[in-house]
């Protein structure tokens, strides 16, 4: 089971949290024209990595909130985690 | 009768307190610290079972969790367990067991025509012998092998006893208390350290307790008590037998099973039978030992061929002989030790030594005591069917190719030794890459991968001196990194006896003539003709091999088989063992309970039970009760012999007649606050709700990104900034994380607050013609009537006293409201509606009436939004808005979702007026068309209809649109039913919506 740094209420296990996927998929603006192929990319296509993933977690049976977290998907090492709005270099 | 094979003295068991116990039906006696396996050769029974494939006897190879063999069936309190080890089982007054996989008995076992026949059984057989001819499967072979397979029975009974989770977090968790153990768990302690030590045996000291050593001028044994004396009086320390660290998950968690109880005869009041750790720990330090490697030679599975540590493990600590007349085989100085030990204690035994000349301080002891030593010498067999009685014995070649001629001695037991194997299990279960030691021939742990140390003979060091200076260091410098205290240890002195290098050599060669079955894998009868016939058929990689041949599999998992399998493909195949690389190792290290894993979430407890303030009222009340997700709610009220039929159907038609009322506390309920609400309400549902205005409540449909919809629900506008949401039940959670993630990751400008308020809030739902009469006893300070609380108002009022909220909405398709009040007054409410109501015939309605009414009207709920239908599909497409966007808007122009034949809800009338459609059937064309028939739509949902007294069916249909009128048939291969139908309007009872506005 994962130990995953809520960055609001700390260490926390894996069981605390539900998985919400990639973090790095930003929605497309409301009433912006798009094309189908950048809404299919927002609503189906995913990398699935091996390695480096910043994906996001909900932090659903302790502080509600979603979180980023920063995970190797191969390995499970967790090398950080963000608040939803922290910036991430 | 006695114990004619327990010797005099001698021993860690309590010689006063004698116990007897039954095995196979026969009481024999023991002593406490017994095990029951240690008991049972202290008997002389050397035969528990039969072998998984050929049926052949089984007797005790090990002493502890390396056991493959002896696995029995346990009687204890009335219950049984299957799977238990009998070399783990420790012993206790009235103990029953049984042997398994024999039948009729396990001196005369059927099955053991196997192992006549056993040219048929070959590597593979399950693939290649039960393939054909195809009809044979299910009524000859699949019963036939579920009758042969197996070890033990599984008990049918409810699972009485308890079973405990601990979740636990230290600083170093230690698996295994042998030397390395207790070394570094001391300096780890003594440096302030948070320490669990765990240790699977009932005793503490690992092979110090069999050992001939000394350390700091005591024996093994005594450090080994005075160490454990010491910690367990440590605050920071926790000490634990019995308890087996089974597996190494992610994040340096480890699982740990407890057998809190299993070694007394009934577990006590208030205590668990067994207990599951979750540890995290920052350090972990595995000092889990090793396991004997068996030399291999023909019928080495005989009952007595044991393994040289077992025989000794058992004279020392059980004061037990495995035989009075031992021959000891051995490629390493270890079956020295065993026949030092036998010697002691007036046996005379004889070594078997492979190598040529070996010289060693041990060795000199063995000749000095007069033990007679075979050098270059082996066993090519071992004789005798349920016991050995002689050994076939020959001189080797120095090349280990040729054998001399073949002697024949008497004895009782075979003691075999092939070196020793680190067990690596939780490290390589870390994810720690082994790595090959040449030294030692086998693996040990690489470079660490979580935050574990390998110490010890898992290690791959087997002197005692290097042992515990690692160890003491390990303890001493990964509690320093935590805790910041470096108090040193003094090293005690150590005194052990010097050994010679093991000698490569660990397969006896075939004689000419000879074809003996020669095991590899003795809890899966894996030979080596099996292993050869693998790779003669093309089978090269090790994980192929193994599940070809089953070599390593099963609850032993090769523990004693491993490596001996892997030098057989690594000769075939001319590779070097690393090349060949190993299986992977799974937890759990050994079985463990499916009792222990589930804990106390069983039965009721397996889930949270909700239930609405009301729920004592109903139950009162004769209501039966449904499973809605972790709801309790009623189905019906049962009056007299009711049928839930019948009841349903009572329950309806009082709503379409006079006034029902049924408890939706259930739905779940969002409070919504902020100034930007009306803003998300908008961007989340797909019609308009900027201009909603207060007091007013609006139905609406939220779709996910992809179109579908997601749920649907009404949300009133409570004041200027304030909504209350409702969702449908099974939907409360997932639509709050829903509105979460749109407010902190997508929207966060949007200033809006949102919690649940499903608990907070108790509602009733009061529907029929006369419910408004109803709500003017309710309310009689209030307007109630059309115009003071039209369709879809909302009103907050004082029901005697209590705040009360009244939406005047609708689900049953009847004028309807539903009176919200604060949770503990919930009952007080439903008291009052029903007191009130009985002059207009009220009576509560459950949710089978529920349903009957919303289907009949064409309301759709979680069968028809199954999460793969769009507006279009459930006739919601006139709520979306064309002006705004919303989530999931641009999914819309899909070609699939916008296709002129697309599906949609329909309704469905047996042309009979009688047959009750099954739902989840297929609607078809024709009913005799050739399968596979195609499916045009299927029944999502059925109900009695009240209204027109005839079976009323909502589906979604293709083309459904157009399908109004047409003639169909519903298919429902279940229930083997054919039923001719007409398709109608999904809107059965008031088409036209007059009674909820009326």
């Amino acid at each position: 089971m994962l130990h995953i740094k809520c960055p609001h209420c700390g260490m926390r296990s894996q069981n605390e949290f539900s998985y919400g996927g990639d973090a790095s998929i930003k929605r497309p603006e409301l009433n912006k024209e798009i094309s189908d192929e950048e809404w299919d990319n927002f609503v189906y296509n995913r990398k699935s990595l091996r390695g480096k993933h910043l994906e996001l977690w909900q932090h659903l049976s302790g502080c509600r909130q979603w979180i980023k977290v920063e995970r190797d998907t191969a390995t499970h090492e967790i090398f950080n985690t963000y608040k939803a709005d922290e910036e991430i270099f | 009768m006695t114990q004619k094979f327990r010797i005099e003295n001698g021993g860690l068991i309590n010689r006063d307190k004698k116990l007897s116990f039954k095995f196979n039906g026969k009481t024999y006696y023991g002593y406490e610290g017994d095990t029951l396996a240690s008991a049972l050769i202290a008997n002389g029974v050397h035969l528990v079972g039969r072998s998984f494939k050929y049926h052949r006897p089984r007797g005790f190879f090990g002493a502890g969790v390396d056991e493959p063999y002896a696995i029995v069936q346990l009687y204890r309190n009335n219950e049984t367990e299957p799977n238990i080890k009998a070399t783990e089982q420790e012993l206790f007054e009235g103990l029953e067991a049984k042997s398994v996989n024999c039948w009729p008995s396990v001196n005369f076992d059927i099955g053991a025509i196997n192992n006549f026949l056993k040219i048929f059984l070959p590597a593979g057989f399950y693939y290649k012998t039960f393939m054909w001819p195809k009809s044979f499967w299910y009524r000859v072979y699949e019963p036939f092998i579920r009758k042969a397979a197996g070890l033990g029975v599984a008990s049918t009974k409810h699972d009485k006893e308890r079973y405990e989770h601990k979740y636990e977090y230290c600083d170093l968790l230690i698996a295994g208390s042998g030397p390395s153990g207790l070394a570094s768990a001391y300096a780890a302690a003594k440096n302030g350290a948070r320490v669990i030590l765990a240790e699977d045996k009932p005793r503490f000291g690992g092979s110090l307790l069999t050992s001939d050593v000394n350390i700091g001028n005591q024996s093994g044994e005594d450090w080994a008590n005075s160490i454990i004396s010491e910690l367990k009086e440590m605050p920071n320390v926790v000490v634990k037998n019995r308890s087996q660290v089974f597996g190494y998950y992610d994040h340096n968690m480890l699982v740990m099973s407890e057998k809190v109880s299993d070694h007394l005869p009934k577990t006590k009041k208030y205590h668990p039978k067994q207990r599951l750790w979750y540890i995290r720990a920052k350090e972990v330090l595995i000092s889990s030992g090793s396991i004997e490697r068996p030399l291999v030679f023909g019928n080495n599975d005989t009952p007595g061929v044991m393994l040289s540590s077992a025989a000794k493990e058992y004279l020392k600590v059980y004061g037990v002989l495995v035989g009075k007349n031992p021959l000891v085989f051995t490629n390493n100085d270890s079956g020295y030790e065993t026949a030092i030990e036998f010697k002691k204690n007036g046996i005379n035994p004889i070594i078997l030594d492979s190598r040529v000349n070996p010289q060693s301080e041990i060795i000199d002891e063995a000749i000095n005591l007069g033990i007679k030593i075979k050098f270059s010498h082996v066993v090519v067999a071992a004789q005798g069917y349920k016991k050995v009685s002689s050994a076939d014995i020959a001189k080797i070649s120095d090349d280990k190719k040729q054998l001399g001629t073949i002697e024949n001695i008497k004895c009782d037991c075979i003691c075999v030794s092939g070196f020793w194997t680190p067990t690596i299990h939780l490290a390589s279960q870390s994810g720690n890459k082994t790595k090959f030691k040449e030294e030692i021939d086998a693996f040990v742990p690489g470079t660490s991968k979580q935050n574990e140390t390998t110490l010890g003979a898992a290690n791959g060091i087997f002197t005692l001196e290097e042992t515990l200076k690692d160890s003491f260091m390990a303890g001493q410098d990964l509690s320093k990194k935590i805790t910041n205290n470096d108090n040193k240890i003094p090293f005690p002195n150590v005194v052990e006896k010097k050994s010679s290098q093991h000698e490569k050599f660990w397969c006896v060669p075939l004689p000419k003539g000879k074809s003996y079955k020669r095991f590899l894998d003795f809890q899966n009868d894996v030979a080596v003709s099996d292993v050869e016939i693998a790779l003669k058929e093309g089978y090269r990689s090790i994980e192929h091999v193994k599940r070809y041949t089953t070599l390593g599999m099963a609850t032993d998992q090769g523990k004693t088989s491993n490596l001996n399998g892997l030098q057989l493909v690594s000769e075939i195949e001319n590779k070097v063992v690393p090349a060949v690389g190993h299986t992977t190792f799974r937890p759990p290290y050994t079985p463990i309970s499916i009792g222990a894993i589930v804990g106390r979430e069983v039965g009721k407890h397996s889930k949270p039970t909700r239930k609405s303030p009301m729920h004592l009222w109903h139950e009162k009340n004769n209501a039966v009760f449904v499973d809605a997700g972790v709801w309790l709610r009623p189905r019906y009220y049962r009056q007299g012999s009711e049928t839930l039929f019948e009841a349903s159907k009572r329950e309806a038609k009082n709503v379409r007649t006079n006034v029902g009322v049924c408890d939706v506390t259930t739905l779940g309920k969002i409070d919504i606050k902020g100034p930007d609400a009306a803003e998300l309400l908008n961007r989340v549902y797909t019609n308009a709700w900027l201009k909603l205005p207060v007091g007013k409540a609006r139905y609406g449909v939220m779709l996910r990104e992809d179109g579908i919809v997601m749920d649907d629900g009404t949300t009133t506008r409570i004041s200027e900034n304030h909504y209350h949401m409702t969702t449908t039940t099974a939907q409360a959670a997932n639509v709050l994380s829903h509105l979460e993630y749109y407010l902190q990751l997508v929207w966060p400008e949007l200033n809006v607050n949102v919690v649940s308020t499903t608990e907070q809030w108790a509602g009733a739902a009061i529907a029929g013609p006369k419910s408004r009469k109803l709500l003017e006893k309710l309310f009689p300070n209030n307007d109630v009537s059309n115009e003071g609380l039209p369709f879809m108002g909302y009103m907050e009022s004082d029901l005697f006293g209590v705040k009360a909220r009244i939406f005047r909405i609708s689900f049953s398709g009847e004028l309807a409201y539903e009176v919200n009040v604060e949770s503990d007054n919930g009952h007080f409410m439903w008291e009052k509606i029903i007191e009130l109501g009985q002059e207009f015939q009220v009576q509560p309605y459950g949710t089978e009436a529920l349903s009957t009414l919303r289907i009949e009207m064409g309301h759709v709920a979680g069968s028809e939004l199954d999460g793969r239908t769009i507006s279009y599909d459930t006739s919601l497409e006139g709520l979306i808005s064309k002006k705004k966007d919303f989530i999931g808007k641009r999914s819309l122009n899909r070609e699939a979702f916008t296709s002129s034949d697309r599906q949609k809800i329909v309704g469905v009338v047996p042309l009979d007026k009688k047959t009750s459609i099954p739902e989840g059937s297929h609607l078809v064309k024709d009913a005799k068309a050739p399968l596979p028939n195609k499916k045009l739509g299927h029944i999502s949902a059925s109900c009695w209809s009240v209204e027109h007294d005839n079976p009323f069916s909502l589906a979604i249909l293709k083309n459904g649109k157009n399908m109004i009128g047409e003639k169909l048939f519903v298919m429902s291969p279940l229930k083997n039913k054919i039923i001719p139908v007409e398709i109608v309007s999904s809107h059965y009872v008031d088409p036209k919506g007059e009674r909820v506005r009326s």
